[in-house]
């Protein structure tokens, strides 16, 4: 029983690395974060409930030392200031006119049957892919938002930005996100 | 009447703040005459299910 849960820990190793690598954007604290999140899980293993998949409970730890060091390095660096990439709006702009339409080739279709596609795993190497394409605070600021659940309020006060710039971030990422997923899955999905 | 850029700003904020009576109306006449704004509302909540799914680890 111990041993089986400490292959099944082994295995999904390589996924919780690269879920924190995503959100952290560097090998040592992302490594770190998985450390400590697989001790805690070792410790704690009597808590795990089969109520939810083993891997499913393994993130939420995660989620949580990934918050802890998201906290403790706003406090230890100063605030940087959000690069051109990511203030500038180079890709929203091509999207459309000069009256704000959009423009022939960007409009967007309709999704068909993201269930379905939920179920695939190639989905995800593509949505993966999307997001280790967007510029590095624009991605950590919308995981945050995402996948940590953090209100925008928190948001700005970590990342030292205002409120307006945080939605210009978040706009900007999910502009991108759903740009890269309509090129990369949802059209040939249709065709 | 806004234009299709600002009405994709306002599809991002309404996932992050509650919008004004005002911004509601207009986006909801918007959408209903703008094909391309309704499908990418429809994408900006295909995205948050994504991004819960794979936020806490349910993806296969």
């Amino acid at each position: 029983m111990e041993l089986d849960r400490q292959k099944e820990l082994n295995a999904l190793r390589p996924d919780l690395l690269r879920f924190a690598h995503l959100q952290l954007r560097d090998s040592g604290a992302a490594e770190d974060a998985v450390q400590e999140t697989m001790l805690a899980a070792l410790v704690g293993n009597h808590r795990f409930e089969n109520r939810s998949s083993y891997k499913t409970w393994l993130i939420s730890i995660l989620r949580n030392k990934i918050i802890d060091i998201i906290r403790s390095q706003s406090r230890e660096v100063t605030a940087s200031s959000l690069s051109d990439d990511e203030t500038g709006d180079d890709l929203v702009d091509s999207l459309f006119d000069q009256r704000g339409h959009w423009q022939e080739t960007a409009r967007p279709g309709r999704w068909a049957d993201p269930e379905n596609s939920f179920e695939q795993q190639q989905f995800w190497q593509v949505f993966e892919a999307c997001l280790d394409h967007l510029p590095e605070r624009t991605a950590r600021i919308f995981m945050m938002r995402e996948f940590l659940g953090l209100d925008t309020d928190e948001i700005c006060k970590e990342a030292s930005i205002s409120t307006s710039n945080c939605w210009v971030v978040l706009h900007r990422a999910r502009m991108s996100l759903r740009t890269c997923l309509e090129t990369k899955w949802f059209a040939g999905e249709e065709a | 009447m806004m234009s299709c850029k600002q009405a994709t700003e306002l599809m991002s904020q309404e996932q992050d703040r509650q919008l004004t009576f005002f911004e509601r109306i207009n986006l909801r006449i918007h959408v209903l005459i703008c094909d391309a704004c309704n499908n990418y509302r429809q994408q900006m909540s295909v995205l948050r299910d994504a991004c819960k799914r794979f936020g806490s680890g349910g993806t296969p």
